[in-house]
């Protein structure tokens, strides 16, 4: 058996492919169809269901061939990722119906794509284009999956819309909503998120500033400060609300006030984050206040900024958005959350989740990518 | 000594006593020593003797708690003001985020240099510790040696007249150390700075001194003053010659003795 060399998960894809296959029905309507022969019943997976086991059954075998790695990882793929679109497709119309077999090839077809991704992260190619490619499809898989499994298993079982929508649904929401989304975007992180970050995060730098050149700030101050910055400050939003009214001002007073303790406490360990032989040095050249902070301290702080930057980035998104609960014009991505989950509009609620989750990442993303051209210098970075 | 010129360093019963959670560490004590312009004067001892305490009681970083020195007649922390020193720490301290030429720039900045001045100074003293060519590199894509050498010639474009350097040739080979040792040499002689230099090595100190400067620990002190009778030239095989020998060998019996001292 020199030509073949077993993978786990190809194995165990073989393996439930075989017991998918001796179980028959893959969903009610054809149990019910074998049942009785000579009533014509519609039923899924007429003409595909061979189709399906047969491209897991190929998948799983050509893995295990010995052949070159990216041929293995380009079948698996296809393999895999063909069955799961046949498997989904095939459902539509019978949600709910899906039997034991159903999600037995699921579980194969997950498992080969699983071997794809693990043969994939194993190479190592030598041009850099192809490594990039590599970084992007890895995680570009990965998440495909989530979403895969998501479809199938809430279409297959059937589970209640309101539970749990399928991404399928969500994306259909999304796309027909857009000037909805679009205006409540605009209204909650153009308006309040952003003003509140810009804001909180100066007032907490400028702070940590003036804290760092007045020693009884920095003692009243500080712990104060590290207090608070544990506490749900989240709390406040319906005062905010009472204090400057029901539209995004109320906002970006929570987010200042979230944003602004993390900034300060970050700030001021990044001010004292300097070597004592670098702070030395700036003292035999009788540096003062200022030059020291601007060349030797302020930079040295950096990683602490941007640390800080990233928390609030995630604090700034939340705020905005639970702060809306508590009153809002009609309109923003907290408003329509809230209301949306009233009207049993589950998919509209997952609809403005996706989009926080992708505003949160582009958000925190930028604030990263501008940390490493920064703090370039710092082995963290440096060393990657 | 040269009793012609002013004293650059004028120290009188010096002492400085850290107070640590062991209890106190007497780091100097009773040291007199007067160190006149031009001399060229190494401090040689044991780990621990104080060396560096010494250098950084006369660069104001540490405050003497007993005693008085006096920097160019004036106090530490005057002369430190008025910028009368250069100082080249034990490690390079070079700041990771400048390149190497930033670096040397650091101080010309804060004195406030034209760019003009700023550039000639940092193109001849790269020269002169053979950095040339890596003007634009970070500090931690050099060697440590390099770094070090990047850390003098940050000291050396601040042109003061007393430089203070800490075991500057500690982390470079032997090659290196020679060729360093040289320009050093070829420097003070036309520029007439002062220099106090800390070593652990025996024929350094001896092929660069005026005077030698021996110290023991526990507590620290200075044990021994040896004047140097080589001539102000000197090239690197007068480290062959019986007078340099015999220099060295004064100092060694002076180490001993401090050593002995402890047991
Ligand atoms: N900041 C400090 N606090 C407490 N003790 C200190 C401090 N700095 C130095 N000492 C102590 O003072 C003594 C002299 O230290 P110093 O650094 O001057 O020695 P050194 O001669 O430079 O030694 P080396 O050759 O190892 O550099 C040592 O015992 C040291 O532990
Ligand atoms: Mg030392």
């Amino acid at each position: 058996m020199t030509w073949l060399k077993p993978s786990l998960q190809a194995v165990l894809a073989l393996l439930l492919c075989l017991i998918a296959f001796a179980l028959g029905a893959m969903s009610k309507p054809e149990a019910a169809a074998l049942a009785q022969p000579t009533a014509t019943i519609a039923y899924p997976y007429m003409g595909a269901k061979g189709l399906i086991i047969g491209l897991l059954l190929i998948a799983a075998l050509v893995s295990m061939a010995k052949l070159t790695s990216i041929v293995e990882a380009i079948m698996l793929f296809v393999g895999a990722h063909a069955a799961a679109w046949l498997l989904i497709k095939g459902i539509a119309g019978f949600e709910g119906t899906a039997l034991a077999p159903y999600f037995l090839l699921l579980a194969a077809a997950w498992l080969l794509a699983w071997r794809c991704v693990a043969l994939l992260s194993a190479l190592r190619p030598s041009q850099s284009v192809a490594r990039n490619a590599l970084r992007l499809v890895i995680p570009a898989i990965f998440g495909a999956w989530i979403l895969i499994i998501w479809e199938a298993v809430t279409r297959g079982a059937g589970i209640p819309f309101i539970l749990l929508p399928p991404p399928s649904a969500i994306g259909a929401r999304i796309a027909n909503s857009l000037p909805i989304l679009g205006s409540d975007v605009r209204q909650t992180i153009f308006k309040a998120v952003l003003v509140g970050y810009v804001v909180g995060n100066l007032a907490g730098f400028i702070v940590a500033i003036l804290a760092d050149r007045v020693p009884f700030l920095r003692r009243g101050l500080l712990p104060i400060g590290n207090m608070v910055s544990a506490l749900p400050i989240i709390g406040v939003a319906p005062i905010m609300v009472m204090w400057f009214g029901f539209d995004w001002p109320s906002k970006a007073a929570v987010v200042i006030i979230m944003t602004f303790f993390p900034m300060l406490v970050n700030t001021v360990a990044g001010l004292a984050a300097s070597g004592h032989m670098e702070r030395d040095l700036m003292r035999t050249y009788a540096s003062g206040y200022w030059p020291t902070l601007l060349k030797l301290r302020l930079p040295a702080a950096m990683p602490f900024i941007f640390n800080a930057l990233k928390i609030n980035s995630t604090l700034a998104l939340i705020g905005a958005i639970v702060a809306e609960f508590f009153g809002t014009p009609v309109v923003g991505m907290g408003f329509r959350i809230s209301t949306e989950v009233g009207r049993m509009n589950i998919d509209m609620v997952w609809a403005e989740i996706a989009v926080a989750a992708l505003a949160g990442s582009v958000f925190y993303g930028v604030v990263a990518l501008v940390e490493r051209a920064v703090t370039f210098w710092h082995p963290s970075v440096r060393g990657g | 000594m040269s009793g012609q010129s002013p004293a650059v360093v004028s120290a009188s019963k010096l002492g400085l006593t850290f107070q640590t959670n062991d209890g106190p560490v007497q780091a100097l004590s009773n040291v007199d020593l007067t160190i006149g312009k031009g001399e060229f004067v190494s401090f040689i001892g044991p780990s621990g003797c104080g060396k560096t305490t010494l250098l950084r009681v006369i660069a104001d970083l540490e405050k003497p708690t007993s005693g008085t020195i006096l920097v160019n007649g004036i106090s530490p922390e005057q002369a430190r003001e008025k910028r009368a020193y250069g100082y080249v720490f034990q490690a390079a301290a070079l700041f990771p985020w400048r390149t190497i030429e930033r670096n040397v720039a650091l101080p010309l900045e804060i004195i406030g240099l034209s760019q003009a001045e700023q550039a000639e100074r940092i193109k001849r003293t790269l020269e002169l510790v053979n950095l040339s060519g890596f003007e634009k590199k970070y500090p931690w894509q050099l060697s440590g040696g390099m770094q070090q050498r990047a850390s003098i010639a940050r000291a050396l474009a601040f042109d003061a007249d007393l430089l203070l350097m800490d075991e500057p040739f500690g982390a470079l080979d032997e090659i290196v150390r020679d060729h360093l040792n040289e320009q050093l040499l070829d420097l003070w002689d036309r520029t007439n700075k002062t220099i106090c230099f800390v070593t652990h090595s025996i024929p350094e100190a001896v092929y660069l001194s005026t005077r030698i400067v021996v110290m023991s620990p526990r507590p620290g002190r200075v044990t021994d003053i040896i004047e140097s009778t080589l001539p102000r030239k000197r090239p690197l095989d007068i480290r062959e010659t019986p007078e340099f020998l015999a220099i060295a060998a004064r100092v060694r019996d002076g180490l001993r003795a401090g050593h002995s001292y402890e047991d």
